[in-house]
Parts: C-alpha cells; sequence; structure tokens
C-alpha cells in the first residue's frame, strides 16, 4: 500500500503551489485509490480486466468525468484541477486514468466541442454520472500515428450516414454505450473522391456494430482495450458531430486527453518513488538498510529530482492552460518529458524491490509496464519529438 | 427537519499520536481530520436532509485546526458550519464538552433542535459518552448506536445491534441519536462539493458568545485527569508454530500461555 513520504513530500514543496481546493480534490481522490482501486488493482491488472461499468459511477459521483467541461452534467474544473485528479487517479493505476481520460477527454470533450445541441442533450448528462460510457475510435490497425490515412469510410446515403471499417486498440470500445467514431467521408466533387475526416456519434447497440476485446496484453491490463469493426452500419443523418470537419476534430480532442496524461504519469512515477523509498528503508542487505548505501541514494536522488521537475512542469503547464496560453507544442514537452521519465522511475524503482518489484505484491512493475502504452498512445514519444522539433526548425519531419 | 451534526477533528490514527506537556492529546503539532466514525453521522443527515427538506449544520468544539472537520463536512454536502473555539477549552473532559456542545447546539438551531446526529465514538477519546451527556444536558431523549434509522411522524425509530440481540429503539422527536459505522457507506466529498464549501456559511463562537463561563471547562475543572502516559512497547515478532503433527497442541499453548483460554 502507499503511504505519501514526508520527506519526498517535504522536498516536492508542490503544495504550496496549489490552492486549498486543489490539494483538498487531490486528497479526496488519493483516498477513493486507496479505498476503491489499491486493494483490487493486483487482482485487475492479473485477470487483465476492470469492472469499468461499476467504476465509473463512482468517479462519476466524485465529479471526475468530463470534469473540465462546462454545464451537461459537467463540474467545470480549471486544467490544473483535471490534472491533479489525473495524477492521483494514475498514481493507483494507469488504467483507471485512461478511463476516465478516454470518457472525459476524448468522448466527452468530442461531443461538447463539437456536437449539436441534441447529441450534448442526450449524452453527457449520463456520461458525467458514469451511467453511460464512452470510447473513441481514431486508430486503425494500419493506422497510428498516422490517423490521416485511415480507411474507414462513411458513405452518404439519402439523409443516413453507412459506415464500413474497422478501429484498433480502443480503450473501453468493448464496454462502451456510445462510440465517437471518425470517419473519412465521400465527396465525389472532388477529384479524388474523398471528401474531410468527420466524426460520428455511434451507439454501440447499432446493427452493424461490433467490438471484440484484445487480448494477451502486457501493459494496461487494468483497462478494456478493443476492436471494433462497422459493417453497412446505417446511421441517421444528425449523427455526424455538425463542428468540425477534418483532421483537426480528433487532433484537438486528442491534445486535452495529452495535458490529462502529462499531469497522470507524475502519479505513476510518485506512488512508485514512495513504494522504494520505504522498502530500501526496511530491507537489510549485507547487514544494514538498503537506503544507507551510496548507489541507492545516488537512484533515489535522480528520481527525485525528475519527479520534481515533471510535477512542476505540469503544474506550469496547467497554470498555463488555466491562463488559456498554452500552445500544443508546450503540451508534447509535457507529454514526452513525463511519460519519458516516469517509465525511468518506475523501472529503477524496480531495481530496488529486486525480485520483490517483478511480481503484483508491489505496483512498480505494473506501472512501468502500464507506461509503456501511456507512452504510445496520445501520440508516442517520436511524434511529439517531431511536433517539437517542428515547432524549433519550422521544418516538418514527419515524411 | 433541521439536523445538528456533532462532529470532533481528532489526531489522524494512521500517523503518530502524542500527547503535549500537560499530558492532553497533542492536537497541534500533529495531522488532523474529522473523525472517521462521524463521517456516517454526516452521512446519515445529509440522506435524511435530501430526502425530504432540511438543512444539515455541522457543530465542532476545538482547536484551530479543526476548522478543517467542519470543511470536509461543508465538502460532503452539509450546509453551514458552527466553530466553538476558545483556548480555555482546552483540556476539557466529556463533561464540559458536552456542556459547551449543548449551548452550541442550541444556538445553532435557533432554540431546539429537531435531531441531533452524533458519531459512535470518537477515534482518539473513545467513550461514546458525549452523546448521552449531550442528551441529558438538552433535556431530550436519546438512543444511542443505532445501525439504522427512519424518521416518520415525528418520531425517530432505528436498530441497535448487539452480540446477542437486535434492539428496536424510537424516540419522540427532537432526540439525540448516535449511529455506528454500519448504518451507511460515508459519500467522498466531489469535485462539485469541495468548490461549494468555499462559499457555505462557517460561525465561530467563543465560550462567551454561548454564555459559558470558562471556569466550568478547561483542564482544571476535568473530572479526571491523565498522570502520567509510556509510549505503547513496539509491537513484537510474532511468533510462527510450525506443525509438526501437533499444530493444535502448540496452538493451544500457545494460546494457555497467553491467558486467552
Ligand atoms: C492500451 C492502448 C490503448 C489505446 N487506446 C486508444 C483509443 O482509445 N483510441 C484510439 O484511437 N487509439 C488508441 N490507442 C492507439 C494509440 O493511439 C496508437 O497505438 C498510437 O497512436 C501509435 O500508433 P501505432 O501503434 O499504430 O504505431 P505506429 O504509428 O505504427 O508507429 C510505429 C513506430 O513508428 C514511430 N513513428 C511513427 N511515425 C513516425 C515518423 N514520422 N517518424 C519517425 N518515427 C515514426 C512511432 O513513434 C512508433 O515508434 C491505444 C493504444 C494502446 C496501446
Ligand atoms: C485516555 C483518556 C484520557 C483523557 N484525558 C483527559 C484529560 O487529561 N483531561 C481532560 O480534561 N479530558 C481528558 N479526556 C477526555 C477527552 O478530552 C475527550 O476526548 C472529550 O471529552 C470527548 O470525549 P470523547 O472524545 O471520548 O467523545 P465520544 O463520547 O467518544 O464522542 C462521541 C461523539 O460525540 C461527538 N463529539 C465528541 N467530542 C466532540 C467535540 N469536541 N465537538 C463536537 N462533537 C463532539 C461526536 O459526534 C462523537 O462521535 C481523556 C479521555 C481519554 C479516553
Amino acid at each position: 500500500m502507499s503511504a505519501p513520504n514526508p520527506a519526498l513530500t517535504k522536498l516536492l514543496a508542490t503544495d504550496g503551489l496549489l490552492e486549498e481546493d486543489e490539494r483538498d480534490l487531490a486528497a479526496v481522490v488519493r483516498r477513493f485509490g486507496d479505498e476503491k482501486l489499491r486493494p483490487h488493482l493486483a487482482e485487475w491488472f492479473e485477470a487483465g480486466t476492470v469492472p469499468a461499468r461499476e467504476l465509473a459511477p463512482e468517479l462519476g459521483k466524485l465529479g471526475l468525468l468530463g470534469m473540465h467541461l462546462d454545464g451537461y452534467g459537467c463540474a467545470g474544473s480549471t486544467a490544473t484541477q483535471y490534472g491533479l485528479a489525473c495524477l492521483e487517479l494514475e498514481a493507483a493505476d494507469s488504467g483507471i486514468r485512461s478511463l476516465m481520460s478516454v470518457q472525459g477527454s476524448l468522448a466527452m470533450t468530442a461531443i461538447h466541442k463539437f456536437g449539436s445541441e441534441e447529441q450534448k442533450q442526450e449524452w453527457l448528462p449520463r456520461m458525467a454520472a458514469g451511467e453511460a460510457l464512452g470510447c473513441f475510435g481514431l486508430t486503425e490497425p494500419d493506422f497510428g500515428s498516422d490517423p490521416a490515412g485511415m480507411r474507414t469510410r462513411a458513405r452518404r446515403d439519402g439523409d443516413d450516414w453507412v459506415l464500413n471499417g474497422s478501429k484498433m486498440w480502443i480503450t473501453n470500445g468493448p464496454v462502451a454505450d456510445v462510440a465517437v467514431v471518425w470517419a473519412q467521408t465521400d465527396d465525389p466533387s472532388t477529384s479524388s473522391g474523398r471528401g474531410k475526416i468527420r466524426g460520428f456519434v455511434v451507439p454501440t447497440d447499432t446493427p452493424g456494430f461490433e467490438a471484440t476485446e484484445i487480448e494477451h496484453k502486457l501493459s494496461l491490463r487494468a483497462s478494456i482495450t478493443g476492436s471494433l469493426a462497422f459493417t453497412d452500419l446505417r446511421l441517421p443523418g444528425d449523427a455526424v458531430l455538425p463542428e468540425v470537419a477534418g483532421l483537426r476534430g480528433p487532433l484537438s480532442c486528442l491534445s486535452e486527453a495529452r495535458f490529462g496524461i502529462l499531469f497522470g504519469a507524475m502519479g505513476a512515477a510518485r506512488e512508485c518513488l514512495e513504494i522504494a523509498l520505504a522498502y530500501a528503508e526496511s530491507r537489510k542487505v549485507f547487514d544494514k538498510s538498503l537506503s544507507g548505501y551510496q548507489i541507492t541514494q545516488t537512484k533515489l536522488a535522480d528520481m527525485a529530482v525528475e519527479l520534481m521537475k515533471g510535477t512542476l512542469l505540469a503544474i506550469h503547464l496547467g497554470r498555463r492552460k488555466d491562463a488559456g496560453a498554452i500552445t500544443n507544442e508546450q503540451v508534447s514537452v509535457g507529454k514526452l518529458n513525463n511519460c519519458r521519465e516516469a517509465i525511468k522511475i518506475a523501472r529503477e524503482c524496480r531495481t530496488i524491490l529486486a525480485a520483490n518489484g517483478i511480481t503484483l505484491d508491489y505496483p512498480v512493475m505494473r506501472h512501468a509496464n502500464n507506461l509503456e502504452s501511456v507512452m504510445t498512445y496520445e501520440g508516442t514519444s517520436e511524434v511529439h519529438q517531431l511536433i517539437i522539433g517542428q515547432a524549433l526548425t519550422g521544418e516538418s519531419a514527419f515524411r | 427537519m433541521n439536523i445538528v451534526v456533532c462532529v470532533k477533528y481528532v489526531p489522524d490514527a494512521q500517523a503518530d499520536r502524542t500527547f503535549s506537556q500537560d499530558n492532553t492529546t497533542d492536537r497541534t503539532n500533529v495531522d488532523g481530520l474529522l473523525s472517521e466514525l462521524d463521517e456516517y453521522a454526516v452521512e446519515e443527515a445529509l440522506k435524511l436532509a435530501e430526502a425530504g427538506e432540511g438543512e444539515v449544520t455541522v457543530v465542532t468544539v476545538g482547536p484551530d485546526g479543526a476548522a478543517e472537520a467542519i470543511k470536509k463536512a461543508l465538502q460532503m454536502g452539509a450546509d453551514k458550519g458552527v466553530h466553538v473555539l476558545d483556548d480555555a477549552i482546552h483540556g476539557s473532559d466529556a463533561p464540559a464538552t458536552s456542556l459547551v456542545l449543548a449551548e452550541a447546539v442550541k444556538k445553532a438551531a435557533g432554540g431546539s433542535p429537531e435531531l441531533v446526529l452524533m458519531g459512535l465514538a470518537s477515534t482518539d477519546g473513545t467513550m461514546s459518552v458525549v452523546p448521552a451527556m449531550l442528551a441529558e444536558r438538552l433535556g431530550l431523549p436519546q438512543i444511542t448506536q443505532l445501525s439504522s434509522l427512519e424518521i416518520a411522524d415525528g418520531k425517530v425509530t432505528g436498530r441497535r445491534d448487539s452480540d446477542a440481540a437486535s434492539d428496536t429503539l424510537e424516540a419522540p422527536l427532537p432526540a439525540v441519536v448516535s449511529v455506528t459505522d454500519q448504518i451507511n457507506e460515508p459519500r467522498y466529498p466531489s469535485f462539485k462539493g469541495i468548490m461549494a464549501a468555499k462559499k457555505k456559511p462557517v460561525e465561530t463562537w467563543s465560550l462567551a458568545d454561548l454564555g459559558v463561563d470558562a471556569g466550568q471547562v478547561g483542564l482544571e475543572s476535568a473530572w479526571t485527569k491523565v498522570e502520567s502516559f509510556t509510549a505503547r512497547p513496539p509491537r513484537e515478532q510474532g511468533e510462527i508454530v510450525t506443525d509438526e503433527g501437533d499444530g493444535g497442541t502448540k496452538l493451544a499453548e500457545f494460546l494457555a500461555k497467553a491467558k486467552l483460554i
């Protein structure tokens, strides 16, 4: 079980950068994690599943689903508050934070930003309460980093839309009530015959919708991931998200989720370091505490330094976002750094726990494995390097 | 229905707890929180208020830090808070605490409250006596340690579970009721609750505001006095009984040695 490490807390001294309500929120989410999540995580991870349908209403009651959105039953928090909730949830497990991110930052944000009034009324209040689960289908088997190449097609048929194609790696896909699906539309008036990429609000009980769970994951096991298949899936004309066309739609949602991750990753790192500090103190090797050796202290010091840098970066970016001043490149800096450092910290902590570290009795290897996914989704580290590189040089090196 | 909930601010039982120089519980140099057993009383009050009309007022008697306990209850959903804060209260025993609480409850309710809810016991003093003392001082019926509670027809009815039996108890309102940790599952403060609490009214009253004579409370007038204390010895290593076919006998010997059988 994790417990705040007073020495680490004192060193980080981030509390002084946070408002009282922000600290209170973080404390509540941490306690929720202690009471409702941490006792079960090893079991869920081992079983490769999570009771998403039961957890969602609890997250809803806490006000964490779509918490940074306004109206429609959403809590209307600041970006920093949202980030701190992600941090505390991810300290328990990245899979639980993913559940919240996909619901709030991806599916709900897409509907909130680009949906019609009817779509918002129909879905957002139930999703905020955790009564309805959403997923976000952008990635395809052959197109991840380069979603513009997607093959899923939406064809106009009278007033209706007809979807064909598939999506892959979709968090919450097999348990969702509604899928926000991004598809390439046809447009006979263009030379290629292709129109813009559009988003569709697809109830998962629509005939032609099929979700299959992806098994044998070694990472993010306490999260449900699936592939989606659409076979002549017929939707009414008003199922399209009316307010956006083009890749800007999904990418702007991803930017929201990335922002949550740059906080979340530091939660996973903090948890590992807290565990390693306690372990090093109690573990005796060659007649004294592991924590008394210079090699151990070098590890612990370096990890604390990176944790502190990453946490400060997250709070800095949170304040910039709340000031309306954040840029996508800055989000990339945070996502790149904090995932990269978090996974390093998790792995280093694993060395301190040695054999015990490879079990589910301690969360460190679970976190390290989870962070492989966290580094990959919402833009891989390489993609963020390319984004930052382009911002610095003015040259795009994507192709 | 207007409900007053008495909540206590206690040192965090997860952290190190100690006594001050004057042999009273150290409440200033430690992390404190709303006594976890009082969360059940708050939750029950919120459920009653949500089911009908009503307002929930939380009252605490305690040092500066006790404002935290009020804040937590307000974040859970209580409507307003009262903090009785006076240096003269330091070291008060249960009779004195109940005296202060009685005046605070009356003032908070503007006369007589319709229902006073309290916890099973504080997690620091753990005497379970303040509810009974408060009821006596208010001249109200008391039903303590309820594991279920219902309000109907001007009466409060509830179940008190003991090892051998379950009693169903009833009292006319207004009444003082204490509840156990079996009665409900306290909610977490929600994000909205945390934000809303910042705007909820909290009044701070001194003994003078309550018309209580400082000479009736505090360490000097306490009926009991802690003469000395020693820290609990560190937990000893457990004894492992290896079963070589005689495990049962060895276990019995161990229990007999510890005078448990
Ligand atoms: C557990 C999990 C959950 C997920 N959930 C969702 C979800 O809910 N919704 C969703 O839509 N997607 C989801 N994804 C998909 C995720 O977003 C993609 O995996 C990610 O975008 C990377 O795509 P890819 O796996 O196809 O890798 P690829 O794009 O095939 O990349 C392969 C490698 O090439 C590198 N690369 C790519 N382009 C370049 C370049 N231009 N220059 C140099 N290197 C490059 C990448 O960085 C990577 O190292 C999830 C993934 C995982 C693992
Ligand atoms: C070992 C020990 C030593 C003590 N030493 C001293 C001493 O040296 N000098 C001395 O004067 N007293 C002493 N006390 C008494 C101590 O101060 C009590 O904690 C206090 O009077 C309240 O009693 P309780 O905490 O046991 O409450 P309980 O009767 O267990 O509390 C039941 C309920 O009453 C309510 N309640 C109790 N206190 C408050 C409060 N302050 N504000 C609001 N609601 C409240 C809550 O709803 C609570 O759940 C001692 C007690 C013990 C057990």
